[in-house]
């Protein structure tokens, strides 16, 4: 039986089993019925060496295409520095259990706590949690909060410029809670304001989630959406790119109850699309209301400035189903990237790159458009993420990039969305716009 | 692990004009974007070069505990060795830089991994598929709970709007039975510690959705009546779930599936390996029998002709792609690392590592149920309870020893309990070794108990004021300044 994961001799395995007074590893199972037990060899392969199971992934690997990539539609290729990796590697990060015993998790402790203060700062919002699952369940634990904070409704409103996979998860979510979940039309490919009116003013609501940029990468103007929602009582839910908020208006500056959204854009890996990080930040008057982990100051027995795991009578552990959330383990490690990330890139570095993403995507609008057989789908303000209608087979189009390498954007509604990071150069740009206009 | 406290704040190390990144110079016209849009506050967050950013984090993570540094016998938790095949595998560039977006034909690797992974659970669960979109066992029971509404609802049988849970399960289950919309009734334990049959006989009706257990229990008790059980819900018209955080003792032995479970998810982070990351990211698959395969959440990955392809036509999403994918490619490493053979090894080791605990300390600790246990068991504190030394007492002491501390207060069954898992990765060695900290704290309690009640001694801090922290929050460095 010995094996690199198993340290046990045959010899240590008698003497353990007379300790406790059963003669073989199966009568440890005596208390199993014995129609129960499993009485044949899994149906799976063999153990595999190190070398067979590298060169088994590398098999897969090899099947899958790294591409340059113009997809967005809320998961970017951003820039992470070489040394996130390094530090996340480490097994005291890697390798250890949710904080619960202050004394020896004071690493963790802190960096949740530096997470959640630059969380605080880019949403502009008072407090943060230690992490959500992804930008679509932060989204529909929002409004579980929002129908749990009403006395009178308990239906959220929900902008139909939402990116589409978001609106499904959280429709799922109201469904199984018996939320009534009304989507707010788009017009120009903005939240209809009008209609939002309307819609407020038919029934009692208990919140309103948009998202910015929006599903056709739009910059949408909230002017007036706050105190339409606190005139009725009702939550405002902002769902937003985070790395984005280093040029934009703030969740906080909107007037915003709660900013929720994805952190993959700062610092970690697309990783076909997980483990990312979801994120939640609220006003501190909705603080106790907040689902997940929250990490907080306190002092030890010497009076020593020391971080724990605080206002836990919210949780699932100690309320059950009283509970705000049945979250339980969060993100934490995705938390780290984030935390690293922004430590290094600080407020300048941020900046820097939301600009470069930023004017690389309208230089390559503007070539693009030049050609008539691409119009833009709105005319409306952009940061890095835009849409074109392409007069021609866009499936084809998109096929014949990948075969140039290039992941040339995602289908959205019928549009083609292109996405440009910092990561994407000059030269990646003049080609995808000669691919596109030599079709 | 360092036990002198580290302790800065990354904002503390902040020195303004400095910085720790580098990007090439922006060779565009600069882009003119309305001023109502653009934010006006900027966010405080520190200036660091790279250097004291690596130090820091560093520094960090020298006052954390974890697997790598020593046993960590956290009952339920499964605090198994993550082997460092897995995190190789795991930063391959063609799994890291796919954007989940890609066209299925130029993400065939990924999807036929992920489609690998499925069948393998199924296999080693008796189930007949699984989704790998759940991000963490809570969200996996979640999940099976929608499952299993709308499977009830897709037949017009709109009255079952019950969960039965033993008074011994999990806090999540109970939780994610809310979350769901569903109403938990709570059904007791016998004295020997299993499920009442008898007791959970009346509650079953045709207003159950389902029934909700562990198996092993949290106890660490093999629900042995579970045929029984199981063919009293499923005779209600209920369905039955099985909640994974404690299936790593089965492995080998006995499956879910052929047990009567129609649901469950397994918790990739502790019986398959994933490391726990502080807190996640995890993962949490739900498997599902035949009948129930068409209510696996979307986006679902399928076999067809042509290749691996996405089913996208489910009702329920739980995440916008297909879940934690690089935590996956972690357990299906160390699945096909250890191979049929040394699976079946993993249950039984990990049910040996800890009936010898118990059987080399239940003369000083109070063992509340005698006889087997899986892979883990539960001691209601010490034996004698004049010393004054409490089970937290004890986990604190076992800090200043070097061994990360059992769960504690839980399952809430016996008021002093200490619930200890060993694993299968702990050597005889390490056992002996930690019998004998623990046989020499029952003695400090004795002789000294001030020391033990007073523990920690040699970690980074002292025992910490969580009622402060409650009802002073500071959760923020803007707040911690304001307060200061």
């Amino acid at each position: 039986m010995t094996y690199k994961f198993f340290p046990h001799t045959d010899a240590d395995v008698q003497a353990m089993l007379q300790r406790i007074g059963v003669e073989s590893l199966s009568d440890l199972y005596a208390d199993v019925p014995e129609d129960l037990k499993l009485k044949r060899d899994f149906a799976l392969p063999g153990a595999k060496s190190e070398i067979e199971v590298r060169r088994f992934f590398e098999q897969l690997a090899q099947k899958n295409q790294v591409l340059t990539c113009f997809a967005g539609a809320g998961t970017y290729d951003h820039y992470a520095p070489a040394i996130i990796p390094t530090l996340i590697g480490r097994s005291e990060f890697l390798t250890s259990y949710t904080p619960y015993q202050a004394e020896v998790s004071q690493g963790t402790l802190h960096y949740i706590f530096e997470f959640q203060s630059m969380m605080a700062e880019l949403t502009g919002m008072d407090v943060s949690n230690a992490s959500m699952y992804d930008g679509s369940t932060a989204t529909a634990e929002a409004m579980l909060m929002a129908a749990n904070n009403s006395k009178k409704s308990n239906r959220v409103l929900i902008s139909a410029t939402t990116d589409e996979k978001i609106i499904r998860v959280v429709q799922t979510y109201a469904h199984f809670q018996g939320v009534q979940l009304d989507i707010v039309p788009a017009k120009d490919g903005v939240t209809d304001h009008e209609r939002l009116q309307e819609m407020i003013a038919e029934a009692p609501t208990a919140g309103l989630i948009v998202q910015q940029p929006n599903r056709y990468g739009i910059i949408e103007d909230f002017t007036g959406m706050a105190s339409l929602c606190h005139d009725n009582k009702a939550l405002f839910i902002i769902n937003s790119v985070a790395a984005d908020l280093a040029l934009l208006k703030t969740p906080g500056e909107w007037g915003a109850d709660v900013a929720v959204g994805d952190g993959q854009t700062l610092g970690i890996p697309m990783s076909y699309g997980g483990p990312g990080v979801g994120y939640m930040c609220v006003t501190e008057k909705l603080m106790r209301k907040m689902p997940g982990r929250i990490v907080g100051q306190t002092v030890d027995a010497e009076g020593r400035r020391a971080f724990v795991l605080t206002l836990q009578a919210r949780e699932q552990h100690i309320r059950r189903q009283k509970a705000t959330s049945n979250i339980c383990s969060n993100q934490s490690l995705m938390a780290l990237y984030v935390t690293i990330y922004m430590a290094l890139m600080g407020n300048q570095g941020l900046k820097e790159a939301a600009q470069l993403s930023c004017d690389g995507a309208h230089y390559l609008y503007n070539r693009l458009i030049a050609d008539k057989r691409f119009t833009p789908s709105f005319q409306q303000p952009f940061l890095n993420e835009f849409c074109v209608d392409y007069d021609g087979n866009l499936d084809a189009l998109l096929q014949r990039l990948a075969d140039h390498g290039i992941l040339g954007g995602v289908e959205v509604d019928g549009h083609l969305m292109i996405a440009v990071t910092e990561q994407r150069t000059k030269e990646e740009i003049d080609l995808l716009i000669s691919l596109c206009h030599e079709q | 692990m360092n036990s002198k406290l580290y302790g800065n704040l990354i904002f503390e190390l902040s020195h303004p004009g400095s910085k720790g990144y580098s990007l090439p110079s922006n060779p565009y016209e600069p882009t003119e974007l309305p001023k109502a849009l653009l934010r006006e506050q900027k966010p405080e967050l520190p200036a660091c070069d790279e250097l004291t950013v690596a130090r820091h984090y560093t520094n960090h993570s020298g006052n954390n505990f974890s697997v790598d540094n020593g046993f960590y016998p956290l009952g339920s938790c499964t605090m198994k060795y993550n082997p460092a095949i897995n995190e190789e595998m795991a930063a391959l560039q063609a799994f890291t830089r796919l954007h989940p977006r890609q066209p299925q034909n130029t993400c065939q690797g990924a999807l036929e991994l992920c489609h690998t992974l499925q069948q393998s659970l199924a296999e080693l669960t008796g189930m007949a598929d699984f989704t790998l979109n759940p991000f963490a066992g809570a969200h996996g029971e979640l999940t099976g709970l929608m499952i299993i509404r709308n499977y009830h609802q897709s037949r017009g049988d709109t009255k079952r709007t019950k969960v039965i849970v033993p008074d011994s399960a999990h806090g999540t289950n109970p939780a994610s039975a809310a979350v769901c919309g569903l109403e938990v009734v709570e059904v007791q334990s016998t004295p020997e510690g299993l499920v009442d049959v008898e007791a959970l006989k009346p509650l079953l009706g045709d207003d159950v959705a389902a029934m909700m257990m562990t198996n092993p229990n949290t106890l660490g008790l093999f629900e042995k009546d579970i045929p029984e059980i199981a063919q009293s819900v499923h005779a209600c018209g209920g369905l039955l779930y099985y909640d994974g955080a404690n299936l790593n003792p089965l492995l080998g032995v006995c499956r879910p599936g052929d047990m009567g479970f129609d649901v469950m998810h397994v918790n990739l982070h502790k019986t398959f390996s994933t490391p726990h990351g502080g807190g996640g990211p995890g993962s949490g698959p739900v498997g599902v029998k035949d009948f129930l395969v068409p209510f696996l959440p979307s986006p679902h990955i399928v076999k067809t002709e042509a290749g691996f392809g996405i089913a996208d036509d489910s009702f329920i999403h739980v995440g916008q792609h297909l879940g934690n994918f690089l935590t996956n490619v972690r357990a299906l490493t160390y699945i096909l690392t250890l191979g049929r053979e040394h699976l079946r090894t993993v249950g039984p080791l990990a049910t040996l590592n800890a009936n010898y605990i118990k059987e080399m300390l239940k003369d000083v600790y109070e063992l509340p149920i005698e006889g087997l246990c899986k892979h883990e068991f539960v001691f209601n504190g010490l034996k004698d309870k004049s010393t004054g030394v409490t089970t937290m007492h004890v986990a604190k002491r076992l800090l200043d020893y070097g061994y990360h501390a059992p769960t504690i207060y839980f399952p809430l069954l016996f008021p002093e309990a200490m619930m200890i898992e060993p694993t299968e990765n702990e050597s005889k060695q390490t056992l002996d070794n930690f019998i004998a900290v623990m046989r020499q704290i029952a003695q400090e309690a004795k002789d000294t108990p001030e020391t033990v009640q007073s523990a920690p001694h040699n970690t980074p801090i002292r025992r910490v004021d969580d009622v402060l922290a409650a009802t002073h929050p500071i959760l923020t460095y803007k707040q911690l300044l304001h307060d200061n």
